[in-house]
């Protein structure tokens, strides 16, 4: 399955115009000594000037807290913040904006999934079956909650892993057994790799998953900022993404699932809000998705998410993944053709727009230390993501990634900071 | 090539691929192993201590060649002096030594020689510079 028929239509490949997108984004306009390359969007995308826009005004017109305050600026607070979620939900394609929980991040949502619905469902005897490709905010939180790790006590739930080919995709040959006991009660997986770049198959893999009786989450961090995700079409139970990954910013993410879930789960965060009545004896709960949003959440950073969603409405998803991919096909070869260097993951057609890469006989830091100096942003390490790495069987790698403000001249200046890097450490 | 490439050359690459004190002892009056999660850096330090001072010192590990430049550089400066004297090493002195500027997610790099020194033959755990912030 092609990542554009996620939704069911296969979309013409109509791209984008980058050099307008980037014209927008404050960050490349500012003065430096050397241009700036910025191919760190898997790590975190850069704003476009609707999204500081949209935050600015809310602290500079209607500064408030929101679903308390009867006085105006509070009413324009609450409708704001209420008015991101919306658009958030329509983004996403949820069945309806109660749906849609704000959280910090990705990592947050996964945690309230694991505190929330995890410890209240999962037995001892239970299993719980994620990837060998997770990123460590799909990893962790289940070892703490089956009770893996420093100074955790066991608590007899199961981990399991579907193993990552040496083609760094998902061997689901494997998955029919490791369902089979009819133990497995979740199944996590990553839609896009923030690593290797993969698509994986989730709409086969829920499948597979919800006639064995499992759940299934998605950590679409990787997806939804970068082409068209249907929520309901994944057959997914839970999602959860991340907004400054998607040209929103930091301190804010969410958690989608479905509503019958969300209804019978217990609260994650205790504390104002999420509570409809609270005694001394005991209290009850708001109604969705309150329920789960303890506390002021970050008002200005969901508006701001909300305006980048409007942003990349406007693009058009299918340009930002015709751009992604457009992208992807220009540099692999280019990147292939240096020597030394191997790239990680599947063919372009296969990937979001990540290329994962190793120099031979240079340290992926060395590398990104090389290529920052000519102005060349590039992460490097194991992009949190150990047990992938240790399946591939490299220490850590160099990562290139693209949003839709990248540009072919960037790749460029990675290609020729490659051959540079070689030069520096050649003797 | 520009300046700071070439810098970085001489320094720390010329210690990066052409390693003193690597290795390991036989029998060692001190090992210990140390490393930086966010990177992947591995160090072991071997020591043998005589008469107050660092009579030998071997390291061994993997990582970037800050890491393991400085390593490199450490042990070469600390063998043959007291044990006094290397307890004063500071982490000014090993940026001084490998004579680049470094953000604070390379320094960890930079000091994790220091620090495996530090945590092993003083039993001091904290990352160099941070010890008063307890």
């Amino acid at each position: 399955m092609s990542v554009a028929t996620v939704r069911g239509t296969l979309a013409p490949p109509r791209s984008l115009d980058a050099r307008a997108v980037r014209a927008q984004f404050p960050i490349f306009r500012e003065p430096r000594d050397r241009p700036l390359h910025y191919l760190d969007s898997a790590a975190t995308s850069q704003k476009p000037d609707a999204v500081l826009q949209a935050m600015d005004r809310y602290y500079a017109t209607c500064n408030a807290n929101i679903h308390r305050g009867v006085y105006q600026i509070a009413e324009q607070a609450t409708a704001a913040y209420e008015d991101a979620r919306r658009r958030v939900a329509a983004f996403v394609g949820a069945g309806s904006p109660r749906e849609i929980v704000f959280t910090r991040n990705s990592t947050e949502a996964i945690n309230l999934v694991a505190y929330a619905w995890g410890r209240h469902t999962l037995k001892s005897g239970d299993a719980i079956l994620l990837t060998e490709m997770e990123h460590h905010s799909n990893l962790v939180p289940w070892h703490i909650l089956a009770g893996a790790g420093e100074g955790l006590s066991d608590h007899g739930i199961e981990l399991r892993y579907i193993p990552v080919t040496k083609q760094g995709e998902l061997d689901l040959s494997t998955l029919p057994k490791l369902l089979a006991d009819g133990r497995v009660k979740l199944v996590g997986v990553v839609h896009v790799s923030n690593v290797l770049g993969t698509v994986n198959p989730v709409v086969e893999i829920a499948r597979q998953a919800h006639a064995a009786g499992a759940k299934v989450l998605v950590d679409a961090s990787q997806s939804v900022p970068h082409f068209p995700v249907d929520v309901k079409a994944l057959g997914a139970d839970f999602v959860a993404f991340t907004g400054h990954k998607m040209l929103g910013p930091t301190g804010i993410g969410v958690l989608w699932a479905r509503r019958e879930i969300l209804e019978a789960m217990p609260p994650f965060l205790g504390g104002g809000e999420m509570i409809r009545e609270v005694k001394l004896t005991g209290s009850k709960w708001n109604e969705l998705p309150w329920k789960f949003e303890a506390g002021t959440m970050a008002i200005a950073e969901a508006i701001g998410l909300g305006a980048a969603v409007d942003y990349l409405s406007a693009l058009g998803m299918d340009a930002v993944f015709a751009h992604d991919r457009e992208l992807l096909e220009y540099a692999l070869p280019r990147l292939a053709e240096v020597p030394g260097v191997t790239l990680l993951g599947p063919p372009a057609e296969k990937r979001g727009g990540v290329i994962a890469f190793t120099l031979e006989g240079v340290h992926p830091h060395d590398v990104a230390t090389v290529l920052d100096h000519r102005g060349v942003a590039v992460r490097a390490g194991h992009h949190c993501a150990m047990p992938l790495h240790e399946a591939l069987g490299v220490p850590a790698s160099a990562r290139a990634s693209f949003h839709a403000y990248s540009l072919p001249e960037e790749v460029d200046a990675l290609v020729e900071g490659l051959h540079h890097t070689r030069k520096v450490f050649a003797r | 090539m520009s300046e700071w490439d070439e810098l970085y050359r001489e320094n720390i690459l010329d210690h990066y691929q052409h390693p003193r004190n690597q290795g390991v002892l036989e029998h060692p009056d001190i090992t210990y192993e140390d490393g930086n999660p966010l990177c992947g850096d591995k160090l072991r330090m071997d020591f043998k201590i005589k008469d107050g001072k660092i009579d030998e010192v071997r390291f061994s590990g993997s990582g970037c060649s800050i890491s393991q430049a400085s390593a490199s550089m450490l042990c070469e400066r600390i063998e043959g002096q007291s044990l006094d004297e290397v307890k004063k090493i500071s982490r000014d002195d090993v940026l001084e030594m490998l004579g680049i500027q470094l953000g604070p997610v390379r320094l960890k790099c930079a000091l994790l020689a220091l620090k495996t020194l530090k945590a092993g033959v003083y039993g001091i755990p904290q990352w160099p510079g941070e010890e008063d912030e307890k």
